[in-house]
C-alpha cells in the first residue's frame, strides 16, 4: 500500500513538470490553433540559456551566489520578448487554415535549435546547479519521502494553472484570447488586432516554456536531443485533458506523470512506452479529453 | 458547333513518357554497362535514392493530396524493415519476396492504427502519429528477439554470392520506384483522386456533393503505408542491419518533408525533384554533420514563408511544366462531335 502510495506521489510530482511544459502547447494551440512542434526543442533552449548565464556569472561574480536568483525574472522578459518576435516575424505569416505551413516551419526550427544546441553545448548530458536544492527531501506522515524540488515545481504548476485560468476568465487580454479563438472574423470586426494578441499569446506561452525549460535543468540532467520527447509528453497532457482548458491540461499532466510512475515500476524499458500506450487507449475513449472547452 | 472535351493530357505529358521510359533503360541496365569498379557502388546508392524517393512521394501523397500531415510516417518505414527481416530470417521466405510482403503487412498493419490516428486532426494528427511512431521503436526496442535496443542483422543472404544481392537488390528498387510513381499517378487519376482532391479542397463541399471522405481518407492512409513499408523493406534489404533508432527515426519524415516542400507540394513531379535535390545536397554537405541539418532546416523554414509553391510549382506556373498532369481541363472543341 505504502508502495503504491509512494508511486503515485512520485507520478503526481513528475506530472507537476509536464503540466509546466504543456502549457504553453495549450495556450498557443488555444489561442491561434497553432500546434508548436518544437516546443520540447524551446524549453530545452530555455534550459541551456540559463546553463550558459550561469556559467558566465559564475566568471564575472563568482563570490555572490544569488545573482542568478535575482536575474531569472530578467531571463523571463527575455523569453517574451522572444516568443512575441518569434510570433510577429516568422509565425504569423503560416497561419491559416492549412496546417502544413505552421507545421513545417515549427519542426524546421525544432531542427535547427537542436542541432545547434548541439554544436554549442555538446551531447554531454547537462544540469542547472541549485545550491544542494535538487537533493534536498522532506518527510510526511506515513514514512513517505518527497523532495523539495519537486513539491516546489508541483506548486508552480498549480499556481501557474490557477493564474492562466484566471487571466483567461477575467482580464481583457483573456477576453481578446478568447474572442480571437473562438471567432477570428467577429472578433476583427469588433476591432481586435489578433496578430499582436497572437504574439501576446506567444510571448507569454515562452515565459511559461523558459521555466519549464529552467526547472527541468534543476531537477535532472538536459540533453540537445531530448526536445522530441518533452513535445510528446506536453502533447499527451494537453490531449488527455481537453483542449482549451487548463485546469484540465493539469489533470492530464498528473495522470501522465502517474501512469508512467506505475510502467517504471513494473519495468524501467516499458514506463515511457506504457504512458504513450494508456494516451492513445484513452484516445480512442474519449478523444475530446478529459475537460474539454473548445472546439477543435 | 462548340462543344466542350475534357483534356486529361498535354503536349509535354506524352514525350516525357517515352523519356521517362528511355531513363528507366538506361537505368536498368546499369549492372551491364557500368565499369566494374564503380558498379556496386552505383547501385547501392541508386537503391537509397530510390527508398528516399518512394517514402518522399508516399509523403505527398498523404501530405499534399490527402491534407494529413503526418511526422509520423516512420512508423511504417521501420516497420516494413523490420518484417521484411523477420519473414526472411525466421520464416526463411525468399528475402525478395518478403519486401512485398512487407510492405502488404505494413498497410494490414496502418488499419488499425488509423483508427487512433483518425481520432486528431490538423496539427494535433501531426505530432499524434509521431506518438504512434515512438510506440513503434520503444516497441521493437524492447523485443528481445530481433535483438532489442541494439538491432539485428539480415542473415538470410547466408549462401547468395554478393553479385547477385547486389543486382537484384538494384532492380527490384528500380521496379519499386516506378511501381510507387506509377501507383501515385493512376490513383490521382482515377475518381478516387478526384474526389481526393476534391476533399482537400473542401471537405464540407466535397461530403455534400455524395464523396465518402472518411472512406477515401483511410485508402490514401493505408497506400501512403504501404508505400513507406516498401521503402523500409527495400532500404534494410540493401543495408543488411537494422536499430530501432534509425529504422524510426523522425528524420526519415524530416527528409521526406524537407523533399517535398523543396520540389513542391501537391504535385508528383514535386518530391522527384526535391529527392534529387536532396542526393546532391546530401553527396556534398553531409560530412558536416550538425550544421547540414541546420541548414536543411533553415532551407525548409524559408521555402515555406517566401516561396510555397517549391521549385517544380515554380515552373508549372511560369512556364505550364507538368509531366504528371492529374487535372482535368475543360477545352472548347469546334470539330462537332468528338
Amino acid at each position: 500500500m505504502d508502495m503504491l502510495l509512494q508511486t503515485v506521489l512520485q507520478g503526481a510530482l513528475l506530472g507537476g513538470l509536464y503540466c509546466l511544459f504543456a502549457l504553453g502547447l495549450s495556450l498557443m494551440y488555444g489561442v491561434m490553433r497553432l500546434t508548436n512542434t518544437a516546443q520540447g526543442d524551446f524549453i530545452l533552449l530555455g534550459s541551456f540559456t540559463a546553463i550558459a548565464v550561469i556559467a558566465g556569472l559564475k566568471i564575472l561574480a563568482p563570490e555572490n551566489m544569488w545573482l542568478p536568483l535575482l536575474l531569472s525574472p530578467l531571463l523571463l522578459i527575455v523569453a517574451f520578448g522572444f516568443g512575441y518576435v518569434l510570433q510577429r516575424q516568422v509565425l504569423n505569416k503560416v497561419l491559416g487554415k492549412d496546417p502544413l505551413p505552421s507545421l513545417v516551419v515549427t519542426f524546421g526550427l525544432s531542427i535547427v535549435i537542436q542541432n545547434l544546441l548541439l554544436e554549442v553545448f555538446s551531447a554531454d548530458p547537462r544540469s542547472i546547479e541549485s545550491a544542494g536544492l535538487n537533493t534536498a527531501s522532506l518527510q510526511i506522515p506515513g514514512g513517505i519521502t518527497l523532495g523539495v524540488l519537486p513539491v516546489l515545481i508541483l506548486f508552480l504548476a498549480i499556481t501557474t494553472t490557477f493564474g492562466l485560468q484566471w487571466m483567461f476568465n477575467h482580464t481583457a487580454l483573456g477576453r481578446g484570447f478568447r474572442a480571437v479563438s473562438d471567432d477570428l472574423e467577429i472578433a476583427q470586426l469588433m476591432g481586435l488586432n489578433a496578430k499582436r494578441l497572437y504574439a501576446y499569446a506567444t510571448g507569454i506561452a515562452f515565459m511559461l516554456i523558459t521555466m519549464a525549460g529552467v526547472l527541468q535543468g534543476m531537477r535532472t540532467t538536459v540533453s540537445p536531443s531530448d526536445g522530441p520527447m518533452l513535445l510528446l509528453f506536453a502533447f499527451e497532457a494537453v490531449i488527455i485533458g481537453g483542449m482549451g482548458s487548463f485546469w484540465g491540461t493539469l489533470a492530464g499532466a498528473l495522470l501522465l506523470g502517474m501512469t508512467q510512475q506505475i510502467g517504471f515500476r513494473f519495468d524501467p524499458g516499458w514506463g515511457i512506452w506504457f504512458g504513450h500506450i494508456v494516451f492513445l487507449l484513452l484516445l480512442l475513449v474519449r478523444p475530446q479529453g478529459l475537460f474539454p472547452k473548445t472546439v477543435g | 458547333m462548340h462543344t466542350l472535351k475534357v483534356s486529361r493530357s498535354n503536349a509535354a505529358s506524352r514525350p516525357a513518357l517515352i523519356v521517362a521510359l528511355l531513363l528507366v533503360t538506361v537505368a536498368a541496365s546499369i549492372p551491364i554497362w557500368a565499369p566494374e569498379e564503380v558498379r556496386s557502388a552505383w547501385m547501392r546508392e541508386f537503391v537509397e535514392i530510390a527508398c528516399y524517393l518512394v517514402f518522399a512521394l508516399m509523403w505527398n501523397l498523404l501530405a499534399g493530396y490527402g491534407g494529413m500531415v503526418s511526422i509520423g510516417q516512420q512508423a511504417y518505414f521501420g516497420f516494413g524493415g523490420y518484417v521484411m527481416l523477420m519473414l526472411s530470417n525466421f520464416l526463411g521466405v525468399n528475402p525478395f519476396l518478403s519486401v512485398l510482403l512487407a510492405a502488404l503487412c505494413t498497410a494490414a498493419m496502418s488499419i488499425p492504427v488509423s483508427f487512433v490516428a483518425f481520432r486528431l486532426q490538423g496539427g494535433y494528427f501531426a505530432v499524434g502519429t509521431w506518438v504512434i511512431a515512438e510506440v513503434f521503436r520503444l516497441s521493437f526496442a524492447n523485443l528481445a528477439f530481433v535483438g532489442g535496443g541494439s538491432g539485428t542483422s539480415l542473415t538470410a543472404f547466408a549462401g547468395i554470392s554478393k553479385a547477385t544481392r547486389e543486382q537484384t537488390t538494384f532492380w527490384l528498387a528500380l521496379a519499386c520506384m516506378v511501381f510507387s510513381i506509377a501507383l501515385v499517378y493512376i490513383f490521382l487519376r482515377s475518381k478516387r483522386g478526384l474526389a481526393l482532391m476534391a476533399i482537400r479542397d473542401n471537405e464540407v463541399a466535397a461530403e455534400s456533393q455524395g464523396i465518402a471522405v472518411q472512406k477515401t481518407k483511410l485508402a490514401v492512409y493505408v497506400v501512403a503505408s504501404l508505400g513507406a513499408g516498401l521503402a523500409g523493406g527495400l532500404y534494410y534489404l540493401s543495408n543488411l542491419r537494422i536499430t530501432p533508432d534509425a529504422a524510426f527515426s523522425v528524420n526519415w519524415t524530416a527528409f521526406a518533408i524537407f523533399m517535398v516542400v523543396i520540389g513542391g507540394i501537391g504535385r508528383i513531379e514535386g518530391p522527384i525533384v526535391g529527392a534529387l535535390i536532396f542526393w546532391i545536397l546530401n553527396k556534398f554537405f553531409s560530412d558536416y554533420g550538425s550544421w547540414y541539418l541546420i541548414g536543411l532546416g533553415s532551407l525548409a523554414i524559408v521555402i515555406t514563408i517566401y516561396f510555397k509553391q517549391g521549385l517544380w510549382g515554380y515552373a508549372q506556373q511560369q512556364w505550364g511544366w507538368s509531366l504528371f498532369p492529374t487535372q482535368r481541363r475543360l477545352k472548347e472543341s469546334t470539330k462537332g462531335k468528338s
